[in-house]
């Protein structure tokens, strides 16, 4: 493959666009259009947008999606689709949240509560899906259903969680030195993450390294690239669909126990429509829906582009949710229509 | 497939012909291990055991590898990766050793086309190649091209013929199967043909000139070809006055070679070739079923336009297709459904016809060719073959059409049922409309057919009529003529 730069060298754009495989030419689409609407942004709009905070705000807010995000790209990489991971994450958290809270339990087993919820539905629907080849669509609708109502059974109102061990872990604040800024009084305030943002990050490189750099990973994309072909090329075509659902929920266990770790809540309303804005970021991310074609890097760039339209769209005062709905679809739609036109003109000749 | 014996020998290009359901496929499969085979062992080189395979796999394991005519790569992935994925030791992915390794290979066997470029952006010859690469370089000794040409253009077939050659020198032994005469002399140095799943023979290519094989694919032997004719049924061969349909430089998107066409009133003609030589391909492209790409039609003299197989209806063509299951028989609506089926479409689907219309077009029909069903309500899949095939004649029948085309309207039917049809073409013919008639049974096609075009490799090659009908000649002139 390719290296990424397309603007350096001396070979002309247009000759490197056509070297570059279809999924490293998106992630170097999805990475300039996050760039150019961020520093649009700042120019622009300014404001908040010129302190570093405002980023590690959309890492600290959205590192759950980046987690559940990863597992779906991997999904949908092998050519399938999972969306029980909304669910997945609801139930953990509500799971977790009255193991701490009425339960009074400690967070290793709870971290173990939400890897076993995670793994369970993740084995589940991988077997239904690969070995008894029953559409990944059906499946993970079941699993959506079922995680919801599970929630429900869980617990039936939404409460905030006074484990005392648990808030101080959850209000764990990581200051990053030089970053930070004055606030109004002229008081210093360090910049900070949480600790969900580190754990997504370290997901997001290891499944990076996954894809590019194990056979495994080569398989997704093989088998998401046509499943016939990779039959006959040796490669276990079954099992590498019951992997992808297994990590698909393994992530969205783990993804469920950072939001929980973020909102401190449990509640059956939590993550909903959290399946949708994985979708979508893997599919700005460069994550065809076709399957064969996507990146993980691409997928954590997708969901900043997504939540950087909705700061930019909240701070222009268009608060009101149609309004972050209505340009969501809008830049999904731009997202596709330059995807599609950028590959067919790439392999028209 | 039975008690078929096959040996291939180091640095040959091993020709394995036979028509369609010849076997071939299925003896490459039981080769390959997808088949389990019943009886009869495979022994290799060095090995005095006979080998087992099982799967795909145990047989790479044994060098034996298999290019399938539709390409099984991944066109998301790069060259390099197609060639080397799901194999060696470990879990890592080294692409610099990978890249390197491809790069070598692609290079010593001469294929334009680098490790990195991603596959789908390589011709269909070029990632043919590729696939080709990827066995060789898993140090296979048997290598199975399966119809490898038949999406490859003259030059693209050239350069796979000089990778051919050269992979013979290295002392690779290749299974070619091909459809495409030319190409088996081109390169092969021997032949095996196989005929209804059995042994015909194995033969130099020196030794079997075209028209041989021809005759041994078709299970005819020369001599013996004069049959005897039953005379009642034979067309007397009448010189109709008006040409009805006409077509020139006529090609579809089916991969056919343009060709012109003619039919006279109340004239039977037929198309004649191998299998797959593009005998339907020819009448479909004349009813509108695959997209005509040049040419013109003329019916009665006057350019008609066929876009579609409604307007080939609406022009008095009616076609009878090949394979009854796929494109005829609609298995789940009644007899009488099936039979107005077309007559319906060609009056338009909002002016139904009435319950005692439909029963009585059903009902003449079911009598006129002896339908064998319970009533006209019986759903037609619980007919026989046969009657299924009756059923299907009676919708075309039904428009009244001018020109009739009967893509193999008597195959899989029993011999009975077979003289009727033939009967009923030629009193069909008598009465004053045409037919083209295709049959794989030469001897079916002598006896109704007043006039045979000849199709070989895509291409008409041949029009025979009058004192040519004969066995010796079609043969001859399907295997292109040298005798």
């Amino acid at each position: 493959m390719k290296d990424k730069k397309s603007s350096s060298g001396g070979i002309s754009i247009g000759a490197r666009i056509k070297g570059m495989s279809d999924t490293n030419l998106l992630l170097v689409i999805t990475i300039i259009v996050f760039f150019v609407m961020y520093i649009g942004a700042m120019v622009f709009q300014g404001g908040s947008f010129l302190k570093p905070q405002a980023f590690l705000n959309i890492l600290n807010q959205q590192a759950a999606l980046i987690i559940v995000s990863c597992g779906l790209s991997l999904v949908m990489i092998t050519g399938g689709i999972d969306i029980s991971v909304g669910g997945v994450v609801a139930l953990v958290s509500m799971s977790c949240a009255v193991y701490l809270d009425y339960l009074g339990g400690n967070i290793v087993v709870s971290i173990l509560i939400a890897l076993a919820i995670g793994l369970a539905f993740g084995l589940v629907q991988g077997y239904l899906v690969a070995y008894l080849e029953i559409q990944p669509f059906i499946v993970t609708l079941a699993g959506m259903f079922f995680a919801r109502g599970m929630t429900t059974i869980v617990h039936t109102n939404p409460f905030n969680v006074a484990n005392e061990k648990f808030v101080k872990l959850k209000d764990t604040r990581i200051t990053i030195p030089f970053l930070g800024s004055n606030n109004a009084k002229g008081m210093y305030i360090p910049a900070y993450i949480e600790i969900g943002v580190i754990v997504a990050l370290v997901i997001v490189i290891v499944f990076f390294c996954l894809l590019r750099w194990t056979k495994l990973g080569r398989g997704f994309y093989a088998v998401g690239g046509n499943q016939y072909s990779a039959l006959m090329l040796g490669i276990n075509v079954k099992r590498t669909k019951f992997i992808s659902h297994l990590l698909s929920g393994i992530l969205a266990g783990i993804g469920g126990f950072v939001y929980f770790l973020h909102i401190g809540s449990g509640s059956p309303s939590h993550a909903t429509g959290m399946e949708m804005d994985a979708i979508a970021s893997s599919i700005i991310g460069g994550t065809m829906l076709t399957g064969g074609v996507g990146n993980i890097i691409g997928t954590f760039f997708g969901v900043l582009s997504l939540s950087t339209i909705q700061n930019i769209v909240a701070l222009a005062g268009l608060d009101e949710p149609w309004w972050i709905g209505i340009t969501r679809a809008a830049m999904l739609c731009l997202f596709l229509v330059v995807q599609s036109i950028i590959i067919a003109n790439k392999n028209k000749d | 497939m039975q008690n078929v014996d096959f040996t291939l020998c180091e640095g040959e290009i091993h020709a394995l012909m036979g028509e369609n359901g010849a076997g071939k496929s299925t003896l490459i499969k039981v080769l390959t291990g997808v088949y389990e085979k019943d009886e009869g062992e495979i022994f290799l080189k060095g090995m005095n055991k006979a080998a087992v395979i099982r799967s795909p796999q145990d047989a790479q394991k044994l060098g034996i590898s298999t290019v399938y005519q539709e390409i099984t790569l991944c066109p998301n992935l790069s060259v390099a990766e197609n060639m080397y994925i799901a194999r060696g030791k470990g879990a890592g992915q080294n692409w610099k050793k990978m890249n390197a390794d491809a790069d070598k290979i692609l290079k010593s066997l001469d294929i334009p086309a680098k490790a990195t470029q991603q596959l789908s952006s390589c011709s269909i010859a070029i990632q043919q190649m590729v696939a080709i690469a990827r066995a060789v370089d898993m140090d296979c000794k048997v290598l199975i091209l399966d119809e490898p040409t038949s999406s490859l253009d003259e030059q693209e077939v050239q350069k796979l013929f000089g990778l051919m050659r050269d992979l013979k020198k290295r002392g690779v032994g290749i299974i070619f199967v091909t459809h495409f005469l030319d190409q088996v002399y081109e390169v092969s140095d021997k032949i095996t043909v196989l005929r209804d799943g059995k042994l015909v023979g194995e033969y130099e290519i020196e030794t079997l000139p075209r028209v041989k094989l021809v005759a041994k694919m078709l299970g005819k032997e020369l001599d013996d070809m004069e049959e005897i004719r039953d005379d009642s049924l034979v067309y007397k061969g009448k010189d109709a006055d008006e040409t009805v349909f006409e077509a020139k430089g006529l090609q579809s998107n089916a991969g056919i070679k343009p060709f012109d066409f003619y039919i006279k009133r109340g004239e039977v003609n037929g198309f004649t070739g191998l299998l797959g030589s593009g005998r339907s391909e020819c009448v479909r492209a004349i009813f509108g079923a695959d997209r005509m790409l040049h040419g013109e039609v003329k019916k009665n003299g006057k350019k008609i336009k066929i876009s579609k197989p409604i307007d080939a209806m609406k022009n008095g063509i009616a076609y009878l297709p090949e394979d009854r299951k796929i494109d005829g028989i609609i298995g789940d609506l009644s007899v009488r459904e099936n039979i107005i089926l077309a007559l319906q479409v060609l009056k338009g689907f909002f002016k139904p016809f009435t319950k005692a219309q439909a029963y009585k077009f059903a009902d003449e029909y079911i009598k006129l060719l002896e339908i064998k069903t319970a009533s006209a309500d019986t759903p037609i899949k619980s007919l026989s073959g046969g009657n299924q095939q009756k059923v299907i004649l009676a919708r075309w029948l039904l428009m009244n059409p001018e020109y009739l085309i009967l893509d193999e309207p008597t195959r899989g039917i029993d011999i009975g049922t077979k003289i009727e049809i033939q009967k009923l073409v030629l009193k069909l013919a008598s009465e004053g409309m045409s037919v083209t008639f295709i049959s794989s049974e030469t001897d079916e096609m002598l006896r109704t057919c007043s006039r045979l075009v000849v199709m070989r490799d895509r291409k008409v090659v041949g029009e025979l009529s009058g004192e040519d009908l004969t066995q010796n000649k079609i043969m001859s002139t399907i295997a292109g003529g040298d005798r």
